[in-house]
């Protein structure tokens, strides 16, 4: 789109390392393949996405403009970048960045980006990248230029691909650190970026690195490969390692990390890694992505095969040097301050005093200061990515981090500083307290952008940071200090599972219309790197759902026991409990003329209005549906509730009985006469809803049955409590998935 | 010097007294009747950054919004899309979008009037570097073409020329004319 792309490669020439010019030039001539139809959109798609270059919500060329389904009448037509991708629709540019790290000059070249190609605003993402949104394809050979210029890589920003490394952004000055992983996790990035063993992955692949076991930062027990840093005294000498976890992630069901090994010396980290890669490229799933991650593998496998497989494949690697050679000067990139140490001042106001408290921290080096920069939603704009450089390098030696929380934080700031620093900050409108608090709300992009979102979770995270942001200061301090996270649909982008407040994104019907929806997921932890998952209670509707939050908070903070945390509360108080407490506000308004209810947070469209239901013979059905659907739901909050009495049986057969439940709602929709026989149910089920793929998710596919179709299989098992758990994760998603199908077979063809 | 790329945007009066969160249903409403002729496709939120893009009508040609970058408040034209002719015809292309798009807010009743051009500022940048780098060669190349331009613009009234001199920004002109002019009557001046 940009007249100025063919012009980049000229005028940039000689100041692109080498390969990553070579790289985008190699994207370049398949964008021009691509054009003149000689390469398959498949395999554009998956190459584009290895550059980082992601679709984006209605790239498919239609929209639903609140009224109707619109055809957007791109210039190039049915061309396509991917599967039912037109050519024209903007997409997303996702860039990493790797441990989070950036230099003032980076940050000016994605200001330059956000103004010249997207749309004035660069966003931190809950793994440390930037995306840019509203990007045209064409634009992106000259893009990726100026960041290669800038030494910045798109390059396996997504796809099948080792994805950003990731690092705790305090990494080097935390006081509770074993050591500053910093140099370790650029290592990994740089040995796995393009490595051969690395390209022949099923799904993606997640390292993250942290510095100790107690905080969140690294979040190491939600990734494929989480490293957590280590000492331990050997023949009277420290040594650094790592316990090195493997298999865990979120996504529709996540997977708590199994310990890998408890102590790996930096110089087995690369190889090991490398050893991983290898087993999974082998061995992971490639035909149903549904479980191609790692966790899937190590689950299946076991991790004693696991371990057993990696360690034959380690001993069989081939020696390279890059292994090791970074090792000796591990320590000389460390950063280092600009300005003398000093003491941190006396607050001269209450608003510089509220964000000395929640925006500061003291690091391990004496008379310095760790800042964050809050930012609403993880969204900067370009004039401040430029104050933010500036202000980095007055302060710093021109470095910043960008965090999972979707922050940056300024590191190495002298406590003298700060007044200064709070006022230059201030005056680029990046001064905002609360950091970390329940204010400083996470988000995935949600309906705003992605293809997959249900619910707008960004519209429901900047109306709670409004509503929340006016009274935080007054709350109980322990309320303060909670975390909300926000996806859009069961995905987890917004790590909803690690929350104290955790919602994702689902619909229901009422009133013969689609009502956007959160289910609240409660008994998540964020510290000890995200310790352990929660788990969804109840669905309530959007604009409910601030009220949601009061009420468990008001809850917390009247019945709390000393020294008691949410999660303890809630795990106290029990799931009956709290959804006795949020009963009425499950259901809709008694006035249905209020319209607002039917639309999204700061959205006015009427919610996905071609789901009205149509006719009375329909609506008999409807009825039949929603009562079998309603009764799986409560069921599968039945196993909750028998996980959460430690009777794991009972969870295990209950949670198969919701899912039969939903299937039979169902199938009865066709068949009224459907006996109550488990096989009959499920061979029904897939003879009328999976073989026709009715029951199949425009993007998961028939994902979903197979949920059932396994419980099925595994009936009769005897299930660990973790096994439980999936099956109750799974047993919600495949109730969602029959609301959807049935809202879907209940809806007239939009026009 | 090919002149792509320009951004023009009207500085609206009363900014404090503007509910941007208004315009949204308004843009969404743009895209449902199809009032402009250019691919509209979708409406993106920003107003919890400070002194951001605000709210943005997302186009394939071209954004509309309600922008307060700088805490000015007004209605932005952003060209995305190429466009062939003169740097004349790129310049009033960009301006003319901008006053359509300021004066069907100004007339749209679930407004209530509170949006209006203020009468006299006009923010003119380009939104590529390579094209039109912020610096003096792009200054003089530019303000003869700007001067013209202008002149047709005010009919011939007066006005001030305030560049952002700033390197890293976007090539940028504050314009404001030294008297108060409507939307409509800019639009009449463009059309003569």
């Amino acid at each position: 789109m940009k007249a100025s792309n063919a012009l980049w490669t000229e005028k940039l020439a000689g100041q692109m390392p080498e390969d990553l010019a070579r790289e985008i030039e190699i994207f370049e001539n398949e964008i021009s393949l691509r054009k003149q139809g000689k390469m398959d959109e498949r395999v554009f798609a998956e190459t584009r996405l290895r550059r980082g270059a992601y679709g984006q919500r209605y790239d498919n060329g239609q929209r639903h403009d609140g009224k109707k389904v619109q055809e957007i009448a791109y210039p190039s037509g049915t061309l396509t970048k991917g599967p039912n991708t037109l050519w024209d629709a903007p997409g997303m540019q996702r860039i990493k960045i790797p441990a989070g790290g950036l230099k003032g000059a980076q940050l000016e070249t994605l200001a330059e980006l956000a103004e010249e190609y997207s749309d004035g605003i660069a966003h931190i993402t809950t793994r440390q990248d930037i995306q840019l949104h509203y990007v045209h394809i064409d634009d992106t050979p000259a893009m990726m230029r100026r960041l290669a210029a800038a030494g910045i890589t798109t390059r396996e920003a997504c796809g099948n691909a080792v994805r950003n490394v990731t690092a705790c952004p305090l990494a080097g000055v935390c006081r509770d650190e074993a050591f500053d992983i910093t140099p370790y996790s650029r290592a990994l990035s740089k040995f796995l970026l393009g490595h051969p063993d690395c390209q022949n992955f099923g799904r993606k692949f997640k390292p993250s690195f942290s510095g100790c076991a107690q905080h969140a930062c690294g979040l190491a027990s939600m990734h494929d490969l989480g490293l957590v840093a280590v000492k331990r005294v050997e023949s009277g000498v420290e040594k650094r390692g790592f316990q090195m976890y493997v298999g865990g992630g979120l996504g529709a069901v996540p997977y708590q990390a199994k310990l890998f090994d408890a102590f790996v010396p930096p110089e087995e980290l690369l190889p090991l890694a490398q050893a991983i890669a290898r087993v999974f490229a082998r061995l992971g799933e490639k035909k149903n992505r549904n479980r191609a991650r790692l966790k899937f593998l190590v689950h299946d496998l076991g991790i004693e095969k696991f371990r057993e497989l990696v360690l034959e494949e380690r001993r069989n690697l081939p020696h390279d040097h890059r292994w090791t050679e970074y090792i000796e000067t591990a320590g000389a990139e460390a950063e280092r301050p600009l300005r003398a140490p000093g003491l941190v001042p006396e607050a001269t106001s209450p608003d510089f005093q509220r964000w000395l408290t929640t925006n500061t921290r003291p690091q391990k080096q004496e008379g310095y200061v760790i800042v964050t920069v809050a930012l609403p939603l993880g969204d900067i704009t370009a004039h401040q990515l430029r104050a933010l450089a500036d202000i980095v390098r007055r302060y710093t030696k021109e470095t910043v981090r960008t965090t999972v929380e979707q922050n940056f934080v300024i590191r190495w700031v002298s406590g003298a500083d700060l007044a200064n620093l709070y006022r230059d900050l201030h005056a680029a409108g990046l001064a905002a307290p609360g950091a970390g608090t329940i204010v400083d709300i996470v988000s995935c992009p949600g309906t705003d952008t992605c293809k997959l979102g249900i619910s707008s979770s960004r519209g429901l995270a900047a109306e709670l940071r409004r509503r929340l942001g006016e009274k935080s200061f007054e709350q109980d301090a322990a309320v303060q200090n909670l975390h909300i996270k926000i996806s859009g649909c069961f995905n987890s982008c917004g790590q909803h599972h690690v929350a104290d407040l955790g919602f994702y994104g689902v619909s229901r019907k009422m009133a013969g219309y689609a009502v956007p929806h959160f289910q609240v997921v409660l008994g998540g932890e964020w510290d000890s790197n995200a310790g352990s998952y929660g788990l969804p209670v109840v669905a309530v509707p959007s604009k409910n759902i601030p009220e949601v939050v009061t009420r468990l908070t008001d809850r917390y903070v009247a019945a709390r026991e000393i020294g008691e945390s949410f999660r303890e509360f809630i795990a106290r108080i029990g799931k009956a409990e709290v959804r006795k407490l949020l009963d009425d506000l499950t259901r809709p308004p008694a006035d249905s003329s209020d319209r607002s209810f039917f639309r999204d947070w700061n959205d006015p469209r009427e919610y996905s209005l071609g789901d009205l239901g149509v006719g009375e013979c329909a609506g008999e059905v409807v009825s039949s549906a929603d009562f079998g659907l309603a009764a799986a739901e409560r069921q599968v909050f039945e196993a909750q509730l028998a996980l959460e009495g430690g009777d794991f049986a009972a969870a295990w057969q209950t949670a198969y009985q919701s899912m039969l439940e939903a299937a039979k709602a169902l199938v009865r929709s066709e068949l009224a006469d459907l006996a109550d026989d488990p096989d009959e149910i499920v061979q029904e089920f897939r003879a009328r809803f999976y073989d026709t793929q009715k029951f199949f998710d425009p993007f998961v596919g028939g994902k979903f049955a197979h949920y059932l179709f396994a419980a099925h299989r595994h009936a009769a098992a005897l299930p660990t409590p973790e096994k439980a758990r999936h099956l109750i994760e799974e047993a919600q998603l495949f109730i969602e998935a029959s609301h959807n199908c049935y809202n879907r077979l209940a809806t007239p063809v939009s026009v | 010097m090919d002149l792509q790329h320009v951004n023009a945007k009207l500085l609206v009066r009363d900014a404090e007294a503007v509910d941007v969160e208004r315009v949204i249903p308004v843009f969404h409403g743009w895209i449902q009747e199809r009032t402009l002729e250019e691919i509209l496709l979708d409406v993106a939120d920003y107003r919890h950054v400070p002194a951001g893009p605000g709210v943005i009508l997302i186009g394939h040609e071209a954004n509309y919004s309600l922008d307060d970058a700088g805490y000015r408040l007004g209605v932005r034209y952003n060209r995305k899309a190429p466009l062939e002719g003169s740097a004349q015809d790129r310049l009033e292309q960009a301006t003319r979008a901008a006053l359509r798009a300021c004066n069907l807010l100004e007339n749209d009743s679930r407004l209530e009037g509170k949006i209006r051009f203020d009468g006299r500022n006009l923010e003119l940048s380009v939104n590529d570097r390579l094209l039109a780098s912020n610096n003096d060669a792009t200054r003089e190349a530019l303000e003869p073409e700007i001067r013209v331009f202008c002149a047709r613009l005010f009919a011939g009234k007066e006005y001030s020329l305030d560049y952002d001199r700033e390197p890293r920004r976007l090539f940028s002109v504050a314009v404001k004319a030294s008297e108060a002019f409507t939307s409509d009557a800019l639009l009449r001046n463009l059309a003569s």
